[in-house]
C-alpha cells in the first residue's frame, strides 16, 4: 500500500511538472508571434495611442516572468481571458463546446469496441487461419487510411450515394435524441474505423495468451461451449491492455478529433481551436491549447492510475 | 479446439523449412510497394521536366471536369499557332487546374515532409537515446524525463500551436514535425543501446582501451542503426499523414502550391458532382502511406528473423 502511495505521489509530481511546462510553453509561444501582438489586436487602422492602450491593457510592458505569474494566478481562478474578436469569455466558450466533443469521443470509442471485440475474439480463437489473416490484412490496410480520407469516403457512401445519414448539420440534444445521434453516427464511425485496429490487435494477442491458461483448459474439459468460454471466461482477463489503450485514446481524441469536427461541421473544441487559429484570436487559441493539453495529461494520469487499481500485480512488478 | 492450445511458433521448430533468400522473404507486397514509391519519388523529382501545364494554370472552361477530358479552347496568350490539344488524364479540379500535374507537384510536399522529418528525429533522438542508454544514471533520467514531457503533449495540438505561432511554411512544418518525432526515436535508440551495451564485445572494446566516443560510433551505432531505420519507415508514413492532415485543414503550404491534403479538402465541396477531385489524391495518399507501412513491416520481419538466428 505504501508503494501505491509513493508511486501515485511520483506520478502526481510528474503531472504537476508537465502542467507547468505546458502553461509555460503556451505562454512563451505568444512572444514568438511574428509581429507585435498589440498591433494585431488593435487592428489595421489603429493609432499609436490605441496600440499603447492595448499594450497597457494586456500588461505587455511588464517583464515576461511577472506576466506569466499573473496569468497563472488568473488561470487558477478559472479566468482564461476574453476572446479578442467576440469578447466572449474563453472558458465559457470552451465549456459550451465540450459536450459535443465528449459525445463524439464516447460514441466513437463505443463503435470502435463494437468492431474490435468480436473481430479480436474471432482472430484469437482461430489464429493464423484464413479468417485471422484476412482480418489482420484488412486492419493493416485500414491503418493506412488517414482519418480525413475516411471521412470523405463515409460521406460519399452514406450521405451522397445512399442518402442514409446527414453529412453535416449538428443537431443539439434539445432537438431530439434520435436526430442528435443521427448527426453523430458518421463522425463517430469515421474515428472508429481507424481506431478499432489497435484495439483489435491488442485484444487478439492478449486473448491468445489467455486461451493457453489452465483455467481455459479446465473449462474446456468440463465441456463448456466455445462461445461461453470465449465471452464469459476469456474476455475479461484479456481486457487489461485494451482498457489502458482505450483510456489513452480517449485522452488523445479530446484534441485529436479536430479533423473530424471540421469535416462534419460539429461545433466541438477542435473546431473552436481551428476557427480561432484562422481568425487569429490569440486568447482563444491559448485557452483551447491549454485546456486540451491539461485534459489530455490528466486523462493519461487517471488511466495510468486506474490501471494499477485494476491489476495490483503491476505495482508489485514495478516496485521489484 | 486444439488450434487454441498449439502455439504456432513452437510448431515451426520441428519442421525444417527450406532456407529462403532475403529477397524472397520480403514478399510480393514489398516489391509492389517499392515500385509505387519509386514511381512517386521519380515523378516528383523530374516534375519540372515533364510536358505538363503549370500547376496553377487555370482553365476556366474545364472546371471539375472528369478524367480524360480535353482542353478545347486554346489559351489566349499562347505563342504557338496551333497548340496541341491537352488531355486531362485525371481531370481538373474545382478551379480548372490539371489534377495530374498538381498530384505530382503535391507529391514533393508529402515526400519532403515524410522523408526529412524522420531524419531529424533519427539524428537528434537517436543520439540522445544512445547517450541515455550508454551512460545511464542521471543523464538517462534527465533525457528520458525531457522526452516524456514532450510525449505528454497531444501531438496534433502542439503541431497546430507551433504552425500558428511560428508561421506556416514548409520549413517550419518540417522542423515542428521533426521535433515531435525525437522522443519516440530516442526511446527506440535507448532500448537497443541498453541491450547492445551488455554484450561482450563492448566490454572487450573497453578492455583494449577504446574511448567512449569510439565505442558509441564504431561498436554501438552499427548494431542499433537497423532497427532505427525500420522504425523510421513507419514514421515516414505517419508524417505523410500528419502533413496531409495539416494541409487538409489549410495549415500547411500556402494556397496556390499543391499538396495532397489540400487537394482532398478542395474536392470535398464537389464530392457529389465530381468525386474524382477528392478521390484521386486520396488514393495517391493511401497507396503511399500503405506502401511505406508494408515496406517497414517486411523489413522488420526480416530483421526479427535474423535476430532469431543469432
Amino acid at each position: 500500500m505504501r508503494d501505491a502511495i509513493t508511486t501515485t505521489g511520483k506520478k502526481l509530481f510528474r503531472l504537476f511538472g508537465v502542467i507547468i511546462a505546458v502553461t509555460a510553453i503556451t505562454f512563451v509561444l505568444v512572444d514568438f508571434l511574428p509581429g507585435n501582438i498589440a498591433y494585431e489586436i488593435a487592428g489595421e487602422e489603429a493609432t499609436m495611442e490605441d496600440v499603447e492602450a492595448v499594450q497597457e491593457e494586456l500588461g505587455l510592458n511588464r517583464p515576461l516572468i511577472i506576466r506569466y505569474g499573473n496569468w497563472l494566478a488568473d488561470i487558477a481562478k478559472g479566468d482564461l481571458g476574453k476572446s479578442f474578436r467576440t469578447q466572449e469569455p474563453v472558458l465559457e466558450a470552451i465549456l459550451s463546446r465540450l459536450p459535443v466533443t465528449i459525445e463524439l469521443v464516447v460514441l466513437s470509442q463505443l463503435f470502435a469496441l463494437a468492431l474490435a471485440i468480436p473481430f479480436g475474439i474471432i482472430c484469437a480463437y482461430k489464429p493464423r487461419t484464413i479468417i485471422d489473416n484476412t482480418l489482420s490484412s484488412i486492419a493493416f490496410a485500414m491503418l493506412s487510411i488517414p482519418v480525413f480520407v475516411m471521412g470523405i469516403i463515409l460521406i460519399y457512401i452514406f450521405a451522397i450515394k445512399l442518402r442514409w445519414l446527414p453529412a453535416t448539420g449538428y443537431v443539439p440534444i434539445s432537438g431530439g435524441i434520435w436526430d442528435n445521434l443521427r448527426s453523430f453516427i458518421l463522425p463517430a464511425l469515421c474515428i472508429a474505423m481507424v481506431e478499432w485496429v489497435p484495439f483489435m490487435r491488442v485484444l487478439r494477442s492478449d486473448m491468445i495468451a489467455t486461451l493457453q491458461e489452465n483455467f481455459i483448459l479446465m473449462a474446456k474439459s468440463k465441456g463448456l461451449p466455445a462461445s461461453h468460454i470465449l465471452f464469459k471466461h476469456a474476455l475479461r482477463p484479456s481486457c487489461l491492455t485494451l482498457i489502458t489503450i482505450l483510456g489513452i485514446h480517449i485522452g488523445h481524441l479530446i484534441g485529436g478529433a479536430v479533423v473530424v469536427e471540421i469535416i462534419f461541421a460539429l461545433p466541438g473544441i477542435g473546431r473552436l481551436l481551428i476557427g480561432s487559429i484562422f481568425s487569429r484570436d490569440f486568447a482563444m487559441v491559448q485557452g483551447c491549447i491549454l485546456f486540451i493539453t491539461i485534459a489530455y495529461v490528466s486523462v493519461n494520469f487517471l488511466v495510468d492510475h486506474f490501471y494499477t487499481i485494476l491489476d495490483p500485480r503491476i505495482l508489485i512488478s514495478r516496485s521489484v | 479446439m486444439m488450434g487454441i492450445m498449439l502455439n504456432p511458433d513452437q510448431k515451426s521448430k520441428f519442421i525444417t523449412v527450406e532456407p529462403k533468400s532475403v529477397w524472397q522473404k520480403l514478399g510480393v507486397s514489398f516489391w509492389l510497394s517499392m515500385m509505387w514509391i519509386t514511381l512517386v519519388v521519380f515523378s516528383a523529382v523530374i516534375a519540372d521536366l515533364l510536358p505538363l501545364p503549370e500547376y496553377d494554370y487555370i482553365d476556366w472552361m474545364n472546371q471539375a471536369s472528369p478524367p480524360g477530358s480535353t482542353r478545347s479552347i486554346q489559351p489566349l496568350n499562347s505563342s504557338q499557332a496551333e497548340p496541341e490539344p491537352f488531355v486531362y488524364l485525371f481531370g481538373t479540379d474545382t478551379m480548372g487546374r490539371d489534377i495530374f500535374t498538381r498530384l505530382i507537384f503535391g507529391a514533393r510536399v508529402s515526400l519532403l515532409v515524410g522523408l526529412i522529418t524522420p531524419i531529424i528525429g533519427l539524428l537528434v533522438g537517436g543520439m540522445l537515446g544512445m547517450l541515455a542508454g550508454f551512460y545511464r544514471g542521471r543523464l538517462d533520467t534527465f533525457i528520458m524525463a525531457a522526452m516524456d514531457t514532450i510525449l505528454a503533449f497531444p501531438g496534433l495540438v502542439l503541431l497546430l500551436a507551433i504552425t500558428f505561432y511560428i508561421g506556416q511554411n514548409l520549413t517550419n512544418i518540417i522542423i515542428a514535425l521533426g521535433f515531435l518525432t525525437i522522443p519516440s526515436f530516442s526511446r527506440v535508440a535507448r532500448a537497443n543501446t541498453l541491450t547492445v551495451s551488455r554484450r561482450e564485445f563492448i566490454q572487450a572494446s573497453r578492455m583494449i582501451g577504446q574511448n567512449d566516443f569510439y565505442i558509441l560510433i564504431r561498436d554501438i551505432l552499427p548494431n542499433i542503426i537497423l532497427p532505427l531505420i525500420v522504425y523510421a519507415l513507419f514514421v515516414v508514413s505517419y508524417m505523410i499523414v500528419a502533413e496531409g492532415t495539416l494541409s487538409f485543414l489549410g495549415l500547411s503550404v500556402p494556397a496556390p502550391d499543391p499538396s495532397w491534403g489540400g487537394m482532398i479538402a478542395e474536392g470535398k465541396e464537389v464530392l457529389d458532382q465530381a468525386s474524382h477531385v477528392s478521390f484521386i489524391p486520396a488514393m495517391a495518399l493511401f497507396l503511399t502511406v500503405l506502401s511505406f507501412n508494408l515496406i517497414g513491416d517486411a523489413l522488420r520481419g526480416v530483421i526479427d528473423s535474423k535476430d532469431g538466428q543469432l
